[in-house]
């Protein structure tokens, strides 16, 4: 069973967002889909200063089974980029909620991140996914 | 595994079997006006004895004429052995081979001709090969859309000197992903692009620029130049390369201050005959960070689960069957036939080989050039280091002479008036080590004898 954690937000196609003090939010894969990705060999993550558009492909993740796009959860700015993933794509697999961090985004509406999944309806959608 | 095709009575039997009266019922369901009709035009078959008289003697018809064409594709000596390896049974499919485990050999073959290619350009990484020159640059330019991230313009600057031909299909394979290509003229005095044309771009927002060593006109472009004003004003450097041309000039890996970041090119001088514009290949090679946007497959070396050394298709995720829509490029299968044609030949001739090679086609292209420029009413058009090519300008109009040239046996090059109009008649010529001192002393008589008799007349 993958860990969800409670105080994070999910979009169906697995990602997830945390709100970050400064208004910012944090973007990176889920548990559940770095277990179903495998081992990870390559992140393109995006460059600071990059629009992007809710539901945008943004990042690419690349294991040794499947490349696949991350959308972002919200619009906005980017702002930062996780640089330690160039070298160390591994971080998602070992910490995918930490150092596996992959995008940080300025939103031009924290209601767009409100609307999220919240950790249970996340579960719930995992769970069905399974079924 | 024989190929065994089904009897009468199997066909029988499978129509039995789902009903049908004959195999025509089976193509009941498609209307009547959209079905092909007989092909009435197809003469009665011949047997395989007659097509091979009928071959022969419209080959004899082309007869064996002294060819100075040049333009993309190169008449070099290819060695014997090229071909009768190239053609056993283990190397003679074009497939691209999938399953590591049977393919070994042509798994590392591909490996050597990335290390080649790799090798001769100065990059550190090659693919497996593409369809052909023109559409490898049309390749490159969509990678560099792809790697350079800061640029959003999908705008690349093509010099006018890059081969017209590689210009159309440029359009045609990018021209409905918004690419925008900015022609920038030549000089003309010296037949090359100069970063002057350039600086108008300054400050804008431009993906990449083109450069092609040695260009259309078999003139040698600063590229030192080109590549560092393009790097300065934030643009990647794709790079067009006759790859016989490398044995002797810088490999993009070096131009200028960093190196171009995409090369490409047309494979054919390497152990491919001329034939009637192909099948060829295409080859590309790039840094190491833009590996993965690189289109095409590309072989690695690994080693097993004992250890031992061999060879695999790497890289995968970016491809179609992975990555579907978000590939890299469609093209998925090499020219494999050719590539393993380049690479014996590339093992057989040797760097000093290759060198020899390109040396010589200079030498004998310098020698036609000063004996044609001594025809009267023939001029060299620009001056200035070249390779195996030179554009020559001619009083008259050039067809005419080509045509009075091939009726004496001689196809004497090609007449780019009509793509550089402001050249006026222009012809370009070209002679690589094929072409003997008295094949070149032939084609001036000829030539001075049909200038004066077109004179006289």
């Amino acid at each position: 069973m993958s860990n969800v954690p409670a105080d994070l937000r999910f979009l169906k196609s697995h990602e997830w967002a945390r709100l970050e003090a400064d208004g910012t939010v944090t973007v990176g894969i889920s548990d559940h889909a770095q277990q179903a990705l495998g081992d990870l060999v390559f992140v393109e993550a995006p460059e600071a200063g990059r629009r992007v558009a809710a539901g945008e492909a943004c990042a690419v993740v690349e294991s040794v089974k499947a490349a696949s796009d991350v959308y972002s959860p919200v619009s906005g700015e980017v702002v930062a980029g996780n640089a330690d993933l160039g070298g160390q794509p591994e971080l998602i697999n070992q910490d995918p909620y930490g150092a596996g961090w992959i995008m940080r985004i300025r939103p031009d509406d924290k209601a767009q991140f409100a609307a999220l999944l919240d950790a249970k309806a996340y579960e719930a959608a995992l769970a069905a996914e399974t079924h | 595994m024989p190929f065994i095709p089904h009897t009468a009575d199997d066909i029988r039997e499978m129509l039995a079997v789902i009903g049908a009266p004959d195999i025509q019922a089976l193509f009941d369901e498609i209307p009547a006006e959209l079905r092909s009709r007989a092909l009435d035009a197809i003469p009665p078959a011949l047997s395989e004895m007659e097509v091979g008289r009928l071959m022969s003697e419209r080959a004899a018809a082309d007869g064996q004429k002294l060819n100075f064409i040049g333009a993309g594709a190169y008449e070099h000596h290819v060695p014997a052995a090229v071909w009768a390896i190239v053609t056993r049974g283990e190397f003679y499919s074009a497939y691209t081979p999938y399953q590591a485990e049977a393919s070994q050999g042509t798994l590392q073959l591909l490996y050597e001709f990335q290390s080649m290619m790799a090798s001769l350009t100065g990059m550190a990484a090659s693919n497996a090969s593409l369809y052909d020159g023109a559409t490898a640059l049309a390749e490159a330019c969509l990678m560099a859309v792809r790697a350079h991230r800061k640029s959003k313009s999908q705008r690349i600057l093509v010099p006018a000197a890059v081969n017209p031909d590689y210009r159309d299909v440029l359009q045609a394979v990018t021209g409905g992903q918004h690419l925008a290509f900015e022609l920038l003229p030549y000089d003309p005095r010296g037949g090359t692009t100069t970063t002057a044309s350039l600086e108008k771009y300054r400050g804008q927002d431009i993906t990449a620029l083109v450069i092609q060593q040695p260009n259309f006109f078999g003139n040698l472009e600063d590229v030192d130049a080109l590549t560092d004003w393009a790097h300065e004003a934030g643009m990647l450097v794709i790079a067009v390369v006759n790859p016989m041309s490398l044995a002797v000039l810088k490999p993009p890996g070096e131009w200028g201050a960093k190196g171009a970041d995409i090369v490409c090119g047309e494979g054919q001088p390497l152990g491919v005959p001329l034939s009637s514009g192909g099948p060829y290949f295409g080859f590309m090679t790039t840094r190491l960070e833009y590996v993965r946007q690189m289109p095409g497959r590309i072989v690695g070396r690994t080693v097993d689960l004992d250890g031992k050394p061999g060879f695999t298709l790497t890289l995968q995720a970016r491809e179609q069957h992975i990555r579907r829509s978000k590939a890299t490029s469609n093209i998925c299968t090499n020219q494999g036939l050719l590539v393993t044609a380049a690479t014996i030949y590339m093992s057989l001739v040797g760097p000093q080989g290759l060198a020899n090679v390109a040396s010589s086609c200079i030498q004998r292209t310098a020698e036609l050039v000063a004996a044609l420029a001594s025809v009267p009413g023939v001029r060299v058009a620009f001056n200035g280091p070249r390779f195996h090519e030179a554009v020559l300008l001619l009083d008259r109009p050039v067809r005419g002479v080509l045509e009075a040239l091939a009726a004496r046996g001689i196809v004497g090059g090609v007449d780019i008036s009509r793509d550089y109009p402001s050249l006026g008649n222009a012809l370009l010529v070209c002679a690589t080590e094929t072409r003997t001192p008295e094949d070149i002393a032939t084609y001036a008589r000829a030539l001075a004898d049909v200038m004066q008799s077109a004179a006289a007349a």
